[in-house]
C-alpha cells in the first residue's frame, strides 16, 4: 500500500495541474486554490513516505506498470540472477529527506506567491508540473526515467522564469533553456554510454553490472573506456544543472530576471534536484570502488567544485543587486556541496570520513534550499515592501522592516556557516569528511568558503544595518516602483522569510538527530552497495 | 580508419553531429539557429541510440517460434521518448525567441546585448 504512495506522489501534482487549468476556464484567478489543495495533499503524502522509511525503517519500491514489470530472475549458465523490467520508483533513506524538501518548500512558495504573484492559472499549473518533476527526480531508481523528469522540471522552470514581467525574463530563460538543455543531452550521453556496456538502465542493475556481478560479465568493469566516458558526461550535464563554474551561466540571469515568487521556488529546489541525482549517481551507481580505479577523474570534480566555491563567492561580493549576490552565493554553495559528494567516495577516506562527508553533503543540500529560498523571499519582500534591490537601496531598511531584516541576518549568518544553524552544521561534517580523508586543499577550500560569504553578506547587514538611509536616492526610486504594477507586502511574503530563518536555526539544532536518518546512506556508500537499506 | 569508416560510420556521423550541433549553439550569435543547433545535437544523440540498437538481420522482439536475434526494443523507446522532450524543448523555446523578438525586433545576440545595454 505505502509503496503505491510513492507513484502517487508524482501523479497527484500532474493531475492536479489539468485540475488548475481545466477549472480556470470555468472561474478565473482559481489556480492558487488548486495548488494549495494539490500541495498540502501531497505534503501530507510526502510526511506520511518519511515516517514508513526513517520510522519504519523500509526501502520502498514501486514498479511502474503492473505485474508484467519488476524483478526478474533468469538463469545464464547455471547462475540465476535478476533484473529489472521497467521503472523502479525507490523511497530511500536519501530520497525521503528531498521528498519531504520539495513538498515544503512547493507549499511555502504558495504562501509568497499568494500576494506576489503571478496570477494565471497557466502558471499553477506549470507549477504543479514542476513540483510532480521535482517529485519524479527524487524518487526515480532508473537512469533514463531521471532524464525525463530533468527535463519536465527543465522545462517547467524555463516556462516559470518566462513568466516574468519584463522580456529580459525571457532572454535569461533562453539562455537557460539553450545551456540547461544541453546539460540534460550531456547526461543523456553519459546514460547512452553506461546502456551500452552493461544493458541495464535500473540503477541497482547498473551498479551490479559495473561491479561485474552478472554472469556475463567476466569481472568489474570500472576500468571500461566507455564506463569511464560515461561518467564524464554525466558529471559534466549534472554539474551544469547544478549550476557549478565555469558552467553556471545560466543561472544568475535566471534567478535574478525571474519573478520574486518564482525565485524563491527554482533557487531551493532546481539545482537542488540535479545536485541530489548526482550525489545518487556518485555514490550509488558508480560506487566507490569505480573512483579508486579513476581517481584522476574524481579529483578534475574536486578541482571544478572548489573552483566554483572560490569564484562563485568572489563575484558574489561584487555585485550590486541582493538577487544576483544570492544567484552567485548558490554557485559558491554548490561548490560545496559537489566537493562533500566527491570526498565521500574518495579512495583516500576512511569510513569515518565518507560517514560525515555523506552527512554533510545531504544536510548541505537540505540546509542550503532552506535558507537560500528564504533569503530570496527577504530580499523580494524588500523589494515588494520598499522597492530596494540594489545595496545602496537597502540602506538602514532595518529600521522600518525589522522582522525581515531580522530573518535576512539569521538566514546570512546561516549561509556563513554560524552556530548553530543548519549552514553550519552542514559545512563543518564536510569540514570534518575532508579532514578524515586528508585532503586538506578541500580543507582549506570549505574553511575559506566561510570568510568568502562573509564578504557579501557581512556588505549586506552592514547596509542594512549600519548605513542611514539615502534619501535622496529613495526618491528617485519610487518612481519605477509604482510603474510596477504598486505590489505590496503581505504577512505571507515576509512569513516565508521569517519561517525559513526559523527553520534553518531549528535544523542547526537538530543536526545531529538529521544526520542519524542517514545511516543506511552512508554505510551503502561505504559498502559500495547498490542499494540503501536501513 | 577505413575499418572505422566503413563498419562504423554511423558513430563517426554521431560524433561529428554532436560536435556541429554543439559548435552552432556556441557560436551562432542567430538565436534561432542556436535552437536549430540544439536540435542537430540532439539529434546526434537520437543517432547513437539507434545506431547501438541495430543488429544485422535482427527481428522485432516478438517471440514466435523461430529463434534468432532479436533486436532490444529499449533503445527505440529511448529515443522515441527523447524526441517527444526535444520537440517540447524546441516549442519552449521558439515561443521564447518569438517573446525576444516582438520585444526588441531582433534575434542577434550581439545587437540585442546593445539594445538590452542602452536601455
Amino acid at each position: 500500500m505505502s509503496d503505491l504512495l510513492l507513484g502517487l506522489l508524482i501523479v497527484l501534482p500532474l493531475l492536479g495541474s489539468t485540475l488548475s487549468l481545466g477549472l480556470g476556464l470555468v472561474r478565473e484567478r482559481v489556480g492558487w486554490w488548486v495548488a494549495t489543495l494539490v500541495l498540502a495533499v501531497e505534503a501530507g503524502l510526502a510526511s506520511w513516505v518519511a515516517y514508513v522509511i526513517y520510522v519504519g525503517g523500509d526501502r520502498l519500491v514501486h514498479v511502474l506498470g503492473g505485474e508484467t514489470f519488476g524483478r526478474k530472475s533468469i538463469t545464464v549458465g547455471g547462475e540465476t540472477t535478476n533484473f529489472t523490467v521497467g521503472i523502479e520508483l525507490v523511497g530511500d533513506a536519501l530520497s525521503g529527506l528531498v521528498v519531504v524538501l520539495v513538498a515544503g518548500v512547493a507549499l511555502a512558495a504558495l504562501a509568497y506567491m499568494r500576494r506576489a504573484g503571478p496570477r494565471g492559472n497557466a502558471f499553477y499549473t506549470v507549477y504543479l508540473i514542476m513540483t510532480g518533476g521535482l517529485m519524479g527526480v527524487a524518487l526515480t531508481g532508473d537512469l533514463f526515467n531521471l532524464f525525463v523528469f530533468l527535463e519536465i522540471v527543465g522545462l517547467a522552470t524555463y516556462a516559470l522564469i518566462a513568466a516574468g514581467r519584463g522580456p529580459e525574463a525571457a532572454v535569461a530563460s533562453l539562455k537557460y533553456l539553450v545551456v540547461g538543455t544541453t546539460g540534460a543531452s550531456m547526461y543523456l550521453i553519459g546514460v547512452g554510454y553506461v546502456f551500452l556496456e552493461t544493458g541495464a538502465l535500473n540503477m541497482v542493475d547498473v551498479s551490479r553490472s559495473l561491479a561485474g556481478d552478472a554472469p556475463w560479465f567476466d569481472g568489474a568493469l570500472y576500468s571500461e573506456p566507455l564506463v569511464v566516458a560515461a561518467f564524464g558526461f554525466v558529471a559534466v550535464g549534472l554539474a551544469t544543472k547544478s549550476a557549478i563554474f565555469p558552467l553556471h551561466t545560466w543561472q544568475p540571469g535566471a534567478y535574478a530576471e525571474a519573478p520574486d515568487a518564482v525565485t524563491v521556488y527554482i533557487s531551493a529546489l532546481a539545482s537542488t534536484s540535479a545536485a541530489y541525482a548526482f550525489a545518487r549517481i556518485t555514490w550509488l551507481v558508480f560506487t566507490p570502488e569505480f573512483f579508486a580505479v579513476n581517481r584522476r577523474l574524481l579529483e578534475v570534480v574536486l578541482l571544478l567544485a572548489g573552483a566554483s566555491v572560490v569564484a562563485g563567492s568572489v563575484i558574489a561580493a561584487m555585485q550590486q543587486r541582493l538577487k544576483r549576490t544570492f544567484a552567485y552565493s548558490s554557485v559558491a554553495q554548490f561548490g560545496l556541496v559537489f566537493l562533500g559528494i566527491c570526498v565521500a567516495v574518495h579512495p583516500a577516506a576512511t569510513e569515518e570520513a565518507t560517514k560525515f562527508a555523506v552527512y554533510g553533503t545531504v544536510i548541505h543540500l537540505i540546509g542550503h534550499a532552506v535558507i537560500k529560498g528564504g533569503l530570496f523571499a527577504t530580499a523580494g519582500a524588500l523589494a515588494a515592501g520598499e522597492g530596494a534591490r540594489t545595496l545602496s537601496e537597502i540602506a538602514g531598511l532595518a529600521r522600518r522592516r525589522p522582522f525581515i531584516s531580522g530573518s535576512l541576518t539569521v538566514l546570512g549568518l546561516s549561509l556563513v556557516g554560524v552556530p548553530p544553524s543548519v549552514g553550519f552544521v552542514g559545512k563543518w561534517y564536510i569540514g570534518v569528511g575532508a579532514v578524515g580523508a586528508n585532503l586538506w586543499p578541500v580543507v582549506v577550500v570549505i574553511f575559506a568558503s566561510t570568510v568568502l560569504s562573509l564578504l557579501y553578506i557581512a556588505q549586506i547587514l552592514e547596509k542594512l544595518y549600519f548605513t542611514p538611509e539615502a534619501t535622496e536616492v529613495d526618491l528617485q526610486d519610487v518612481e519605477p516602483i509604482a510603474a510596477d504594477g504598486g505590489r505590496s507586502l503581505s504577512y505571507g511574503m515576509a512569513g516565508v522569510g521569517v519561517t525559513a530563518a526559523v527553520v534553518a536555526v531549528a535544523l542547526g539544532f537538530g543536526g545531529a538527530q538529521l544526520a542519524s536518518l542517514l545511516d543506511p546512506v552512508w554505510r551503502a556508500v561505504v559498502d559500495s552497495a547498490p542499494e540503501v537499506i536501513a | 580508419m577505413i575499418d572505422l569508416l566503413t563498419t562504423r560510420y554511423t558513430y563517426v556521423l554521431f560524433a561529428a553531429l554532436l560536435v556541429v550541433g554543439l559548435y552552432i549553439v556556441i557560436a551562432s550569435s542567430n538565436l534561432v539557429k542556436k535552437v536549430i543547433g540544439l536540435n542537430i545535437f540532439q539529434t546526434a544523440i537520437f543517432l547513437f541510440f539507434v545506431s547501438a540498437a541495430y543488429i544485422e538481420g535482427g527481428a522485432s522482439p516478438v517471440i514466435h517460434g523461430e529463434g534468432g536475434p532479436y533486436a532490444s526494443p529499449l533503445p527505440q523507446v529511448i529515443v522515441l521518448t527523447a524526441i517527444v522532450v526535444g520537440v517540447a524543448l524546441t516549442a519552449v523555446a521558439l515561443a521564447l525567441v518569438v517573446r525576444i523578438y516582438s520585444e526588441y525586433g531582433t534575434l542577434d545576440e550581439q545587437t540585442l546585448r546593445e539594445v538590452r545595454a542602452d536601455e
